[in-house]
């Protein structure tokens, strides 16, 4: 029998360092939002007129909404299918999921840049289909960053949605048609209300990831589609470290107001085992 | 069946989108034009001979492994004690450790970068490998955690009983019972890391200065510049290696299933 | 059936190896010797064990003795199982006191008690070979590995699975598993055995097999079993004795007939065996029997508890012990009239479903090959007991 102290002693070796190079460092970095030079609240209250601080906030939350409505409606039916394929099938799809999601972010915002170019392959393909005359600006606008972001995070929207569906009783289904519903009924009354926690694990994830998103957007959008994070890494090359932190404090706040939700779901956990496994 | 059919095509067509620009950046790989055009004029892999004839690019290619592997070194031995301790662990101490750990998971990179580049700095640790080996492993360590805690739930604590009931001692037990049925979990966490590490950015591009400059860090200031179809081959290496790492991570997987199989 | 689980040890040179004296028991060498090896008595001391949830332990005192087949037999949630862990010290009491051969194990770890175990779902090693599952008691006591082998060999033979040594648990059957649980757990000459519920997942007919063997096992090893389940039939069937528990308590302990013949209340009457209830009021006491009046009709039941007079009571009469009245009564039957509601056909006997004139239900067992007439649903009758059969609860 294991005695009450080993235990202990195996997470004490993370623990320390966890807090020695993560926690306290992030924490000290926060505490300057409130104690430079001395202890003041000044910073959080002048947010509340900052203009370039609402302005980027307002466009977080707007480009986290598109992309997260992008991914549902994307995720959704690959996610239905990918529960209804037969085993090899649903394995070569599972596959084609999953190979972008291990895939570096960089390398996937590479070839965004790449397509979306001035002379990347869509506007190659308009200009010699005749459709336009002159290459259209696609990189570096708004449309790119959701467009790269939702293909990005579209992973993190099918498989806990696809985890849910997998697990509902196949019985379940035949049982609702041999009562004489159409599938259209069966998917509506009996598939979709059940794969709820699914879709609100993925719209949380999703949400929550593209609040702290930094290199796509920085690299695909415009430079005046600025992410709080970007304005955040701006503040720090400034060395506005107060700033920087009061910033911090903020994106950490509505991350960490998601998150509350987000762990009452136990959809979540599967999620996080699918990110594992 | 016009339903059915219209959405066939439909999840088709997202996944076109999910592997359609992966595809595009390894065909691009292969181009013989000295700049970006579709189609390429012809196929070679003169930008896989830029790369490798490039000192700059092997020597952030060597770093990034090495960095990477002494983060699996690292992140998986100090993950796995932390997943053994927690698994015995209850109440609040659990739930304050479980925390601590999984958080890197959830907090904003660039809230995790600033704070590390912020006290890093002031130990002159910027620039440094041992910085980003310090820095990764945080972010690797809640993947080795869940991924062994995963495999430790999936154990059947009757195998650990019977070897004791069998006259094993508990060290005993742990080394010819507990750890060979967690092994893939282990190997999988490992594997989590080395990705972790090997792809990082956010933290990377404050910590890495001029002195410790990773693969991801210098596409990224390639990218910035001129996009070069040298890239397109260091991308697709990645991919591939990607690839690589999740068909491993997928045997191990199989092998967990096989290891546990309830008897 | 093969007749595989003889393991008997004494063929085995092996353990007279001056090296292997250490870990194994004196008794031990002496079933080498070719005697039995003598196994140990067990007891619980008022043990109790509290959870917030199911399976609390609340004060068990127990004396099992050297070399009996002892079952412990209760619903799940009834404390068994945890009073097994706590044998095999896997679980510390929170009160009381365990003793093997006298002196108290509380103190000693798992692995130091040298106790044998068969798990449910046997917690075979799915990543080792039956050979080395079963060399694994050996390897842990420093037998080298050519003796191993060869024990390993033997004892395989002796479950009648020689050929299967390199097999993994997931490539044997159920059957086939329960048996390499079992030689594993006896290979390293344990004195007590523990055994929870080790044939709960294999079917009907391979589980009777295997209880028959596992009498003789018992038989031929003289150790002591201390054998969980739930299944009433399987601890009737093999057991010396049986401990019937409820609840975290011991409600009765006895041997099997004991417990049918003689259930001490309601819920050992109804959980061994089936039972028909009657509510009856006490009359008085005469030559031993106790006269009752069951709804106006006056009936004799044994007096195993003295109930005083006007006190009212229930009556626990097996089915198989009533029958139709034919003529030929005795004195010592008692007699009560019912309506048939329901016959059904059960192969082996007829299931009557009867009520009393005052509502009351009874099942009654009519063998097959009985020479009775057969009632029909709606028929009155009258039924028959020997007042020896009934038992007040």
């Amino acid at each position: 029998m294991p005695s009450r102290v080993t235990p202990i002693l195996l997470v004490v070796p993370l623990t320390l360092y966890m807090l020695a190079f993560y926690a306290l460092p992030v924490a000290s970095m926060l505490l300057r939002s409130i104690a430079d030079p001395s202890w003041t609240v000044e910073n959080y209250l002048r947010l509340a007129h900052d203009s370039v601080f609402l302005a980027v906030s307002w466009n977080t939350l707007r480009t986290a909404l598109v992309v997260t409505l992008g991914t549902l409606l994307l995720g959704y039916p690959v996610a239905l299918a990918l529960s209804r394929l037969r085993h090899g099938a649903a394995a070569v799809v599972l596959a084609i999921v999953l190979l972008p999601f291990w895939t570096s972010v960089l390398v996937r915002s590479y070839a965004w840049m790449v397509l979306l170019g001035r002379r990347g392959l869509i506007n190659e393909l308009l200009l010699s289909a005749g459709l336009i005359d002159s290459p259209l600006r696609l990189l570096n606008t708004p449309l790119a960053v959701h467009v790269a972001m939702i293909h990005i995070l579209l992973p993190y929207m099918i498989l806990p949605i696809a985890s849910v569906l997998r697990q509902i009783d196949r019985a379940l289904l035949r049982a609702a048609a041999g009562l004489g519903a159409s599938p259209r009924r069966v998917f509506s009354q009996v598939v979709l209300p059940l794969s709820v926690p699914g879709v609100v694990a993925g719209i949380l994830l999703v949400f929550v990831l593209s609040l702290g998103f930094y290199i796509t957007p920085a690299l695909v959008g415009g430079p005046r589609d600025l992410m709080l994070s970007m304005l955040i890494a701006q503040q720090v090359d400034l060395l506005n470290w107060p700033y920087a932190a009061c910033l911090s404090v903020a994106l950490l706040a509505m991350t960490l107001l998601l998150i509350l939700v987000l762990q009452r779901l136990p959809a979540v956990r599967a999620v996080l085992r699918a990110a594992t496994q | 069946m016009i339903g059915r059919s219209v959405f066939a095509v439909y999840w088709l067509m997202a996944l076109v989108f999910l592997a359609f620009p992966i595809v595009i950046v390894a065909a691009l790989s292969f181009s013989s034009a000295s700049y970006l055009t579709f189609p390429p004029p012809a196929f070679g892999v003169r930008w896989y001979r830029a790369f490798l004839g490039s000192r700059e690019w092997l020597d952030s290619t060597w770093l990034s492994i090495a960095v990477a592997g002494s983060v699996v070194v690292v992140a998986t031995s100090l993950g796995t004690l932390a997943a053994l301790g927690l698994r015995h662990l209850t109440g609040a101490v659990r739930a304050a450790i479980g925390a601590l750990i999984l958080s890197p998971l959830i907090v904003p990179g660039i809230v995790v970068a600033i704070g590390i580049y912020y006290v890093f700095a002031a130990y002159r640790l910027v620039g440094t490998a041992l910085g980003l080996v310090l820095a990764h492993t945080c972010l690797a360590v809640p993947f080795v955690v869940t991924s062994v805690s995963v495999s430790l739930a999936g154990l059947d604590r009757r195998l650990e009983q019977a070897a004791l009931s069998l006259g094993a001692t508990p060290s005993a037990t742990f080394r010819q019972i507990t750890l060979p049925l967690i092994l893939p979990g282990i190997l999988v966490g490992a594997l989590f890391a080395f990705v972790t590490s090997f792809d990082e950015l956010i933290v990377t591009l404050f910590l890495s200065g001029s002195g410790a400059v990773t693969l991801p860090r210098r596409m990224w200031d390639d990218l910035r510049f001129a996009i070069d179809p040298t890239i397109a081959a260091v991308s697709t290496l990645m991919i591939v290696l990607s690839a690589v790492l999740l068909l491993g991570a997928h045997v191990l997987r199989q092998r967990q299933a096989t290891a546990q199989h309830k008897v | 059936m093969d007749p595989g689980l003889n393991l008997r040890l004494s063929s085995w040179p092996a353990l007279r190896r001056p090296s292997v004296v250490a870990p194994v028991s004196g008794d031990a060498r002496r079933a080498v010797g070719g005697d039995k090896t003598r196994g140990a008595s067990v007891a619980l001391c008022g043990i109790e064990k509290h959870y917030d949830s199911v399976g609390a332990v609340r004060g068990v005192s127990l004396d099992v003795r050297s070399g009996e087949f002892l079952t412990l037999l209760g619903p799940s949630g009834s404390g068994k199982t945890t009073t097994l862990m706590m044998i095999a010290g896997f679980e510390t009491p929170n009160a009381g006191d365990i003793a093997i051969d006298g002196s108290s194990v509380l103190a000693l770890p798992p692995y130091k008690r040298n106790i044998g175990m068969v798990f449910q779902n046997y917690a075979l090693f799915p990543h080792l070979t039956a050979a080395d599952n079963i060399g694994f008691p050996l390897k842990q006591r420093g037998i080298d590995r050519a003796t191993r082998t060869r024990l390993v060999a033997a004892s395989l033979e002796r479950v009648h699975l020689s050929g299967y040594e390199r097999r993994y648990p997931r490539q044997l059957s159920g059957g086939q598993q329960q048996r390499v649980a079992l030689a594993r757990a006896i290979v390293f000459h344990p004195r007590l055995l523990l055994m929870d519920e080790p044939l709960g997942a294999l079917d009907k007919q391979l589980r009777e097999n295997l209880q028959l063997e596992m009498r003789r096992l018992h038989a031929d090893l003289g150790i002591t079993f201390i054998y969980v389940t739930h299944d009433q039939e399987e601890a009737l069937t093999m057991s010396d004795r049986v401990a019937v528990m409820n609840e975290g308590v011991v409600v009765q302990v006895g041997t099997p007939e004991d417990l049918y013949d003689r259930p001490c209340n309601r819920f050992v009457a109804a959980f061994i065996g089936e039972s028909n209830f009657l509510s009856a009021v006490v009359r008085g006491i005469e030559r031993n029997m106790l006269i009752l009046d069951c709804a106006g009709t006056t009936i004799r039941a044994m007096a195993l508890q003295t109930p005083t007079a006007g006190e009212g009571v229930t009556l626990a009469i097996r089915p198989e012990r009533l029958r139709f009245a034919d003529g030929t009564a005795s004195m010592a039957e008692n007699r009560i009239a019912i309506t048939v509601t329901d016959m059904v056909f059960a192969g082996d006997c007829c299931r009557y479903l009867c009520h009393t004139d005052s509502g009351a239900s009874l099942v009654l067992k009519q063998p097959s090959g009985s020479t009775g007439r057969r009632r029909h649903p709606g028929e009155r009758a009258d039924i028959l007991w020997p007042a020896g059969d009934a038992v007040i609860v």
